[in-house]
C-alpha cells in the first residue's frame, strides 16, 4: 500500500467480488500480452516523507538560489519579494486543489479571483479586454502572432530585436505551424531602429510586435514606432514588464491592439523559470479572438450577481479545430498570486514601487558606468535594467564577482553576439544601495584582475564560484 | 452535508476593487536610498502615465479575509470527492509543497549559469529519466507548459521531422472521442484534421482507419490517440494501428491525459508511439491551482530525438574520479526551437520528481492498480439499482482508470438532462463528474475516481446518484432547478457570453 492509497485487503477483495473478477491482473487483461511490461519499472523504490525531503533538500543545497548570491540577473525574471500573504493565501486548500472552474456554482471563488484579475491587469495595461492568464510571456507572443493572424488573414509578423529573445524563438518556433513569417527589426541607441521598422511594415503585415522596456532594459516609444502599424492595418503587439505599469504610459493610451508579458515580478518566484503566468489584453474589437480562459459577470436564477468562464465558444473544448487556440490553462495559482500581490501594493505602492526601481537603477546605472573598463551599452532611458559593455570577457568578470557572492547579470553574448561584450543587470526592490555598490566594487576588481592576467599572459583559469 | 452553511458563502458577490478607499494601503516599501531625483528627469514625460492604475486601496487585515472569504466560495479536492473524468483528480501531498518552496528550488533564477545550478539541472536530468523508463520512450524535453503545450509540440516535431525527410503531409488523423485539444493543436500547427470512427467496443475503427489511410496516404502526418482512450478502454488493436500509421509514413502521437491507468503495467513506447506528452498536473500529483499551473513533458523516439526543443539538459561524465555534470545543451541544429521562457515550469518538476521518489516503481504500479480497481467499482455499483437502469454504462466491459455514463434513459424516462443530475450531486457535497464529454455519447457522463478515494467515497457517491434518482422519480423539478446550499445557484451563461462583463467598471 502506498501512503496515498487507502484499500486495504478486505477492501481489495470485496471490491473485486463487485466486480465479478478474481484479481487486479484480470482488469489488465484488455492489454494485449505482448505489451504488457511484465517486470518492474527500473525506478527506485519509494522512499519515506523524510528520506524524499532531505534527498530534494539536498539538490537544492548545490543551486546558487538568490538567498546564496546577490541577485542582480533579470533577462524576464526578477527577484521581487513576494510577501507572506502571498504564500498564505495561494497555498489554502481551496484555491490549491481545485480543477478549472466548470462547476461555477461551487467554484465563485476562484472565478472571482479571475474577475479581479482582469481588472487588475486591463489597468496597468490601459486595455479592456483581459484574459485570466497564459502559460508564460513568450508563448504569450507567440499566442498574439496567432491573434493577428487569424484577425488580419495575413502571414508576416515584423518583430523588433529588443523583443526578449526566448518570444521571438518561440514565435518563430511556432510560426513553422502556422506558415508565417518573421522579419526582424534591429537596435540602434539601445531601442527600435524606427527606420527600419517603417520599412519593414507592409500590405502583408499582420503584426508589428514591440517589447517596452526591451531587453536591453530601454523604454521604447511605442506611440511613435506604432505608427506605422496602424498605417498599414497591422495590429499592433506590445510586450511589457507588469511591475513598470505604475509609472510607464500604458500599452493601451500607446495604441496597442494586445498588450502581454511574463507576469512573474507580481506574486510570483522565481522558480528556476516557472510556473509563472503571462497576461494578455487587447482591445473590445479581439475579444472573441482572445486566447484562454475568460471570467465573465453575471446573474443566477435568483438574481444573485456571479462570475463564469465567458465566451466559451472561443475554446478548443467547443470548437475543437475551429478554437482561437489549443490553451486551456490559465496559471490560475500563479494569477492568483499576482492579484494579491497587486492589492497588496495598492494604487500608490505599485507606483511608488515604480518610481523606487527607476531612481535606484538610475544610481546602479551611474555607479555602473563610473568603474573603469565599463561602459553604458546605451543611453536610453530605463527603469529596472540596463546594459552595460565591460573591456574584460564577460564570462570570466561573472565568475570573478560570483566569488563574492554575486550573481553580476546576464551575459548578453549568446543572444546578441553583436553585444558580446554586454552585461545586462537588473534592479528590485531588495536590491540595496549597500549591495549596489558591493557590485560596482566586485566588477571594478574582477575587470581589473582580468586585464593583470591578460598583461601578465597567464594562463590562469577562471575560477568557479560553485557552489559545493 | 451541504456547501453553503455558513452565511458569508451566501453574501452577495463583493470585488476587492468595491472594498477600496482612497487612503488606505497594505505595502510599506523601503527607502529607495537613492536621490529623490524628478522623474522626469529619467525618464521622458511622455512616456510616463499621467495617473496610476486603479489597483485597490485596501489595508492587509482587510486582503487576507477577502480572499479567505472567497476561497471558502471554493469547492476544492482537499475537501471532497472530485470525480472529473480524464482530469486524474489524486490528492497533492504536501511534502510536495515543502520541497517545491525550499529557496535553493524557489528563489534560484533561470539565467543561473548552469554550473551554479547543478542540483536543479539535476533534478530535471533525473526527471527526464524517469520519466522516460515510465513511457518507454528514451529522450525527454521537460518544456511544454500542459498537455496542450505538449500536443503542439508534437506535431511540430513531426513536422519537422518530415520537413527533414523532404516530406510535406498535411493531414493530422484524431479519432471522434479525442480531447478538444487534439484537433485545436493540429490547426495551430498548420495540419488539416481528418477524424477517425469510433467502433462498437469504443476502439478506433480499423475499415474507417485504413480508408482514411488508402485516401490521403502520403499526406499522413500523424495519428493522435489516446490509449486507454476518453471512454476509458484500452485499445486491443493498437499494435495493428501502429503498424499501419508507421507504413504510411507518419508518427503517433499519445495523449498522455490517461496515463494513470496504465503506469508500470504496459508503456506507451512499447505500443509503439513516437512522442507522447505525460501530464504532470494529473499522474504526477500537481496541484491543479483552479486552472494550472500544470506542465506537459514530452518523451520520444530516436528518430524524433534530433528535433526536440531546446535547451535540453544533458549529462557530461566527469574526467577521472569526478562526478558527473549537468549542462544546458543549446547546439541543436535540428531542433524545433524554444516552446517557451527559460526551461519549463520548474517549480512542478520538483513535486512531480518528489511524487516519482515517494512512490517507487512499486508504488506508481499501485497508483494504477487502484485507479483502475476504484473506476471498475464505482462502474459496479452504479450497474445496480436505478442508477444501472437510468444511466447505463456506455460501453459495458471492464474499463481502465475512467468510465462513460449515458444519461439518456434518464433524460428520456424522469426528464432529467446529465446537467441536472451534476446540479444536484453539489448538494450533495460532491464535484460532478464530467458532462457531455466525449462527445459520440448522448448525456455523458465521464467519471474518473483515482486511487487516491477510499471505498467508502465510492460508495457514498454511489449511493447519492441513486438517491437521486429516487427524487427525481417523485419529483424531477427538484433536480431540474438544482443547486440549493451553493453560494449562487444557476448561472446565466448566454448573458455572460452575449453582453460580456469581464472587468469591473471603475469610477
Amino acid at each position: 500500500m502506498t501512503r496515498y492509497t487507502s484499500a486495504t485487503d478486505g477492501d481489495r477483495a470485496e471490491m473485486l467480488a463487485a466486480i465479478g473478477v478474481r484479481s487486479i491482473d484480470d482488469l489488465f487483461e484488455q492489454i494485449p500480452g505482448p505489451l504488457r511490461l511484465g517486470r518492474p519499472l527500473e525506478l527506485p523504490a519509494g522512499m519515506s516523507e523524510a528520506e524524499v525531503f532531505e534527498r530534494l533538500a539536498a539538490l537544492a543545497g548545490r543551486n546558487a538560489d538568490a538567498e546564496r548570491q546577490v541577485c542582480f540577473v533579470g533577462a524576464g525574471m526578477y527577484d521581487h519579494y513576494v510577501p507572506a500573504i502571498v504564500d498564505a493565501i495561494t497555498s489554502r486548500s481551496e484555491f490549491l486543489t481545485p480543477y478549472t472552474p466548470y462547476q461555477p456554482e461551487i467554484s465563485q471563488g476562484g472565478l472571482q479571483v479571475m474577475f479581479e484579475f482582469q481588472t487588475a491587469m486591463s489597468e496597468l495595461t490601459g486595455l479592456p479586454v483581459s484574459n485570466a492568464g497564459l502559460y508564460e510571456g513568450p508563448s504569450s507572443v507567440a499566442s498574439a502572432g496567432y491573434l493577428a493572424m487569424g484577425a488580419t488573414k495575413r502571414r508576416k509578423f515584423v518583430v523588433s530585436r529588443g523583443v526578449h529573445p526566448h518570444s521571438r524563438e518561440t514565435l518563430a518556433t511556432y510560426s513553422a505551424g502556422f506558415g508565417t513569417e518573421v522579419v526582424e527589426v534591429g537596435l540602434a541607441g539601445g531601442v527600435t531602429d524606427a527606420a527600419a521598422l517603417v520599412a519593414a511594415v507592409d500590405g502583408e503585415t499582420a503584426a508589428v510586435i514591440l517589447q517596452s522596456p526591451n531587453f536591453l532594459g530601454a523604454v521604447e516609444d511605442v506611440e511613435a514606432l506604432g505608427a506605422a502599424a496602424k498605417e498599414h492595418g497591422a495590429l499592433l503587439v506590445v510586450a511589457c514588464d507588469p511591475m513598470t505599469l505604475g509609472i510607464l504610459k500604458p500599452p493601451g493610451e500607446c495604441g496597442a491592439d494586445i498588450a502581454l508579458g511574463e507576469g512573474q515580478p507580481l506574486g510570483n518566484r522565481l522558480d528556476f523559470g516557472g510556473p509563472s503566468f503571462g497576461f494578455f489584453c487587447a482591445t473590445e474589437a479581439q475579444i472573441r479572438r482572445m486566447p484562454g480562459r475568460i471570467a465573465g459577470e453575471t446573474v443566477d436564477v435568483d438574481g444573485r450577481r456571479g462570475f463564469v468562464l465567458s465566451l466559451q465558444t472561443r475554446e478548443q473544448h467547443i470548437r475543437r479545430e475551429k478554437a482561437t487556440n489549443n490553451i486551456c490553462t490559465a496559471q490560475a495559482l500563479n494569477a492568483l498570486g499576482a492579484m494579491v500581490h497587486l492589492a497588496w501594493l495598492g494604487r500608490e505602492g505599485f507606483r511608488e514601487l515604480g518610481e523606487l526601481l527607476v531612481r535606484r537603477t538610475a544610481y546602479a546605472r551611474e555607479r555602473l558606468a563610473a568603474v573603469e573598463g565599463v561602459e553604458l551599452l546605451h543611453d536610453a532611458p530605463v527603469v529596472r535594467e540596463f546594459a552595460v559593455r565591460l573591456d574584460a570577457p564577460v564570462d570570466q568578470v561573472l565568475d570573478r564577482v560570483a566569488e563574492r557572492g554575486i550573481a553580476a547579470g546576464y551575459a548578453l553574448g549568446r543572444e546578441y553576439p553583436e553585444y558580446d561584450d554586454g552585461l545586462l543587470v537588473a534592479i528590485t526592490e531588495r536590491r540595496t544601495v549597500a549591495q549596489i555598490d558591493a557590485l560596482a566594487e566586485a566588477v571594478e576588481a574582477a575587470i581589473a584582475a582580468s586585464r593583470g592576467a591578460k598583461l601578465s599572459d597567464s594562463e590562469s583559469k577562471a575560477p568557479q564560484g560553485a557552489v559545493a | 452535508m451541504t456547501l453553503a452553511e455558513a452565511p458569508m458563502q451566501r453574501e452577495r458577490a463583493t470585488t476587492i476593487y468595491e472594498k477600496s478607499k482612497a487612503g488606505r494601503r497594505a505595502a510599506v516599501l523601503p527607502d529607495a536610498g537613492a536621490p529623490e531625483t524628478p522623474l522626469e528627469d529619467l525618464i521622458p514625460a511622455n512616456l510616463l502615465r499621467a495617473e496610476p492604475p486603479r489597483l485597490p486601496e485596501i489595508a492587509e487585515p482587510e486582503i487576507v479575509r477577502h480572499y479567505n472569504r472567497l476561497s471558502r466560495r471554493n469547492f476544492d479536492l482537499d475537501t471532497g470527492f472530485y470525480p472529473l473524468g480524464s482530469c486524474t483528480m489524486k490528492h497533492n501531498p504536501r511534502l510536495n509543497e515543502r520541497v517545491a518552496a525550499l529557496p535553493g528550488h524557489a528563489r534560484l533564477h533561470p539565467a543561473q549559469d548552469p554550473r551554479r545550478a547543478q542540483g536543479a539541472l539535476e533534478l530535471m536530468w533525473l526527471l527526464q529519466a524517469s520519466l522516460a523508463e515510465i513511457s518507454g520512450l528514451p529522450h525527454v524535453s521537460l518544456q511544454p507548459s500542459a498537455g496542450s503545450h505538449g500536443e503542439l509540440a508534437g506535431l511540430l516535431l513531426t513536422r519537422a521531422y518530415h520537413a527533414d525527410r523532404g516530406e510535406v503531409r498535411t493531414k493530422v488523423l484524431a479519432p471522434d472521442t479525442s480531447h478538444g485539444t487534439n484537433p485545436a493543436s493540429v490547426t495551430m500547427a498548420g495540419y488539416e484534421v481528418v477524424k477517425v470512427a469510433t467502433n462498437q467496443g469504443g476502439g478506433v475503427d480499423m475499415d474507417d482507419l485504413r480508408a482514411r489511410i488508402e485516401e490521403d496516404h502520403d499526406q499522413i502526418a500523424c495519428l493522435m490517440l489516446t490509449n486507454p482512450n476518453t471512454l476509458g478502454l484500452f485499445d486491443e488493436n493498437i499494435e495493428e494501428i501502429a503498424a499501419l500509421i508507421h507504413a504510411a509514413g507518419g508518427t503517433l502521437y499519445y495523449d498522455g491525459a490517461n496515463l494513470n491507468a496504465i503506469m508500470g503495467r504496459t508503456r506507451p513506447g512499447d505500443m509503439g508511439f513516437d512522442i507522447v506528452h505525460l501530464n504532470l498536473h494529473k499522474s504526477f500529483s500537481q496541484p491543479h491551482g483552479g486552472g494550472g499551473p500544470g506542465a506537459g513533458p514530452i518523451a520520444v523516439s530516436e528518430r524524433i530525438e534530433p528535433f526536440l526543443p531546446r535547451p535540453q539538459v544533458v549529462r557530461r561524465e566527469g574526467a577521472d574520479g569526478e562526478g558527473p555534470t549537468f549542462d544546458l545543451d543549446f547546439e541543436r541544429p535540428k531542433s524545433i526551437g524554444r516552446l517557451r521562457g527559460f526551461q519549463g515550469n520548474f517549480g512542478v518538476f520538483v513535486r512531480s520528481y518528489a511524487y516519482i521518489l515517494s512512490l517507487g516503481a512499486d508504488g506508481l504500479a499501485e497508483a494504477s492498480e487502484t485507479a483502475v480497481l476504484n473506476a471498475n467499482y464505482l462502474k459496479a455499483r452504479l450497474a445496480e439499482g436505478r442508477a444501472g437502469e437510468r444511466l447505463p454504462v456506455a460501453f459495458d466491459r471492464l474499463c481502465m482508470h475512467e468510465f462513460v455514463l449515458s444519461g439518456r434513459p434518464m433524460k428520456t424516462e424522469l426528464g432529467l438532462a446529465t446537467l441536472d443530475l451534476a446540479k444536484r450531486l453539489l448538494d450533495f457535497g460532491f464535484h460532478p463528474p464530467t458532462v457531455y464529454f466525449p462527445l459520440l455519447v448522448e448525456e455523458a457522463l465521464m467519471v474518473e475516481p483515482t486511487e487516491t478515494e477510499t471505498k467508502e467515497s465510492l460508495d457514498a457517491f454511489a449511493a447519492a446518484v441513486e438517491e437521486i434518482l429516487a427524487e427525481a422519480e417523485t419529483d424531477p423539478e427538484v433536480a431540474k432547478n438544482a443547486p440549493y446550499s451553493t453560494p449562487v445557484r444557476r448561472l446565466d451563461e448566454v448573458r455572460a457570453t452575449r453582453q460580456p462583463v469581464v472587468r469591473q467598471p471603475l469610477g
